[in-house]
């Protein structure tokens, strides 16, 4: 059965202030917030960054993201037919649109 | 733009990439373990839930021998079996060692509880239960990596190309994700361990990663590949009720222990139509049984959703929940219940048979390029045995590691015969890769209305569809068509400099791996007018004795980087027969 999320998606990068923009995103049952993203790259906007490495396994845990204000895994959250509203995570430095930094400082890039 | 300067560049943080690193650290190398993802986290290794093949001997007898015959049965006369031996040897090593550094296999009273599995003559896989074989091996490994303090761990870095300095591997140049600036690393050794090319079809049961970056990079460094018209499709990929959370593979371990009924849409069993009879049992191989799916579906006796059905239902669930405890409570939570309904499962790209061309030491035609895990061709022939993936990836990366220490070693003593010409050769590379780099990051006159994330989902289309499992002339010519026309469309860079976390730009180098290797596996399709394995011609059915030899591809034409880089034309494949087990990096 074919439903429509409101996705309210957080965009912007550092320093500027960012603001959200509303997609509205057709989903079948069982689908993924996750799934929900890259349909609005597919479809919308090719500019919106996500990052995810499994898709679907919940093995990379790299799809964190807040969602009404709650952090979860993008890819277990499923999409449902309201308005949704997906965040960087707030605990993390913000990168651009969802994306945060997740790395351990230890396993980031070094200065030189 | 970032410098960095290392002994070893390890390409890849999946179960081969780390097993490299710590090798190489092992040996004295100081080794840069670079990753697009997270460590530990990426490519295939930490979704696979599934076993790892080794002749461990326990509780029952078991030999090298007999694990190399089933590898070599397997792989229908095209493994290279120096390859394949090493894989079944050193692999032994490595799952022993794994045990020592407490990865924890499944055990019973002390003994190891191997199970059965497809097309081997006797339990031979160990496991980690329940269902967390992958995310216990690279738990283990990245502990083994943090613990070796000549390992620097780098994770969001990019590698888009190596770079060749007089001949030789001299190291690589990217883009650091989380701040779309360059990034140089001068290196005395390479190791591709940054997998296959699953991400090549719409449905995968592999990371965003895969999709062949360790094949394009060797290409275009100049060393050639092979096998890779040979694409592994699993048979019982998870297809519906849609399931999230879980890898979609996992139904293999379910029939290892469990057994399982396939059925088709009548829900009669149908595999021994196809001279396998598989009766619960699960001894059917792969290949045969993506074919047995596939014929039932084209006659119309597919499950709704275009596969089979899978039962457990003659299970009692008490059964159900010893043999996976957990995992069916996670099952429940998307609307699974084993005991009551089957699932629907189809075909779905699991592997790559094909890779770069290496000899045992890993060694590719390039001097200082080695290769580890899944992106090393050879060893599984025209079709990899269960469990061999992870064996591959351990036994591969540790000895590409050792390889690229020994290679680095030579280099270390030449720099103390004569530190001067050293000094100088390392800042002929570095600067050799900043020309490099910037050229790479130079914005092009790609249309801001082309849209790099759809254009992916098309390639997926176009392999799923023209370069599957089943295979015919026409249908590969359009499929290689379309992919080329791809190529074209997105060819010029983006319009803009890289940003940070920049999806367009990381959309652009995946496509331009991407057309390139579908480019190649479509070409080698073409080329073999056989069936084989996991490369079925409809229009050439059965397995002809002279196409047992490998199909090479290397890249035609310039292959200079900063000319690849610059060019207004798509790179073209020259395809060459090789005799099997002549030594094809030689």
């Amino acid at each position: 059965m074919k439903s429509v999320a409101q996705l309210k998606v957080w965009r912007g990068a550092p320093p500027e202030e960012g603001h959200y923009e509303q997609y509205e995103v057709p989903f079948e049952s069982g689908n993924s917030v996750l799934d929900g993203l890259r349909y609005i790259r597919s479809h919308f906007d090719r500019t919106l960054a996500l990052r995810f490495a499994c898709i679907n396994a919940n093995a990379c845990k790299e799809c964190m993201v807040m969602v009404d204000g709650k952090t979860v895994y993008g890819c277990t959250t499923r999409l449902e037919a309201r308005e949704m509203r997906i965040e960087p995570l707030r605990n993390k430095d913000w990168i651009r649109d969802v994306v945060s930094e997740i790395g351990p400082p230890d396993e980031r890039l070094p200065e030189a | 733009m970032r410098n960095l300067e290392t002994d070893v560049l390890v390409v890849g943080a999946g179960g081969a990439g780390m097993y490299a690193a710590v090798e190489a650290a092992r040996l004295g190398s100081r080794v840069i373990l670079a990753d697009r993802g997270l460590i530990g986290r990426s490519g295939a290794t930490v979704m696979a839930q599934m076993t790892v093949a080794a002749a461990m001997g326990e509780p029952a007898d078991d030999s090298v021998e007999a694990h190399l015959a089933d590898t070599l049965q397997a792989g229908r006369e095209l493994c290279e079996p120096d390859l394949s031996r090493l894989l079944c040897e050193e692999g032994l090593e490595c799952v022993r060692e794994m045990d020592t550094w407490g990865v924890g296999w499944a055990r019973a009273e002390g003994q190891l509880t191997p199970v059965m599995a497809p097309g081997h003559d006797r339990p031979r896989c160990v496991y980690v239960d329940f269902l967390n074989t992958g995310p216990a091996v690279s738990r283990t490994l990245r502990t083994q990596v943090i613990r070796s303090p000549l390992v620097q761990r780098v994770g969001d870095l990019c590698i888009t190309d190596l770079v060749v300095h007089e001949g030789r591997c001299a190291g690589a140049v990217g883009v650091h994700l989380t701040t779309g600036e360059a990034v140089t690393i001068v290196a005395g050794a390479v190791v591709l361990a940054c997998g296959g090319l699953t991400r090549l079809y719409a449905r995968n049961s592999a990371s965003s990663n895969m999709g062949g970056d360790a094949y394009a990079l060797a290409l275009r460094a100049g060393a050639p590949l092979i096998d890779m018209e040979f694409v592994q499709f699993f048979p019982i990929g998870h297809l519906a009720p849609r399931m999230i959370g879980m890898d979609p593979i996992m139904w293999d371990p379910f029939r290892y222990k469990l057994g399982g009924r396939l059925l088709n849409g009548l829900k009669e069993e149908f595999t021994h139509r196809y001279g396998t009879e598989d009766g619960g049992r699960y001894t059917i191989t792969r290949d045969q049984a993506t074919y047995a799916i596939y014929k039932e579906v084209e006659a119309g006796r597919g499950s709704p959703h275009g596969g089979a059905w899978l039962s457990f239902e003659h299970l009692p669930p008490e059964q159900l929940r010893a043999a996976f405890g957990p995992v069916v409570d996670r099952l429940a939570k998307n609307g699974i219940d084993l005991a009551k309904t089957p699932i629907e499962v189809a075909p779905i790209a699991h592997y790559h048979m094909g890779g770069v061309a290496v000899d045992t030491r890993m060694a590719t035609v390039v001097p200082g390029l080695f290769v580890g895990g899944e992106a090393v061709g050879g060893a599984n022939g025209a079709n990899r045995l269960s469990g061999n993936a992870i064996t591959e990836a351990f036994a591969f990366g540790r000895r590409a590691g050792a390889s690229a220490a020994q290679a680095v070693s030579v280099l270390a003593a030449d720099a103390v015969a004569d530190p001067v010409a050293s000094a100088s050769r390392i800042e002929r590379v570095r600067a050799q890769a900043q020309r490099l780099i910037e050229a790479t990051l130079t914005p092009g006159t790609l249309p801001t209305e082309a849209n790099t994330a759809a254009a992916i989902d098309e390639l997926q289309t176009i392999m799923s569809r023209k370069v599957g499992p089943f295979r015919t002339e026409a249908g590969l010519r359009e499929g290689l068509d379309g992919v080329r026309a791809l190529a074209t469309r997105f060819h010029a860079a983006p319009s803009f400099a890289p940003g940070a976390f920049d999806p367009v730009w990381l959309d652009w180098f995946d496509l331009r791996n991407m057309t390139l290797v579908a480019e190649t596996v479509t070409v080698a399709a073409l080329e073999r007018t056989e069936s084989r394995g996991a490369h079925q011609r409809e229009d050439h059915p059965g397995l002809d004795p002279n196409w047992t030899l490998h199909l090479e591809s290397r890249l035609a034409g310039p292959t200079d980087a900063i000319a690849l880089v610059q060019s207004q034309a798509n790179p073209q494949i020259a395809l060459a027969r090789v005799p099997v087990n002549a030594g094809v990096a030689a």
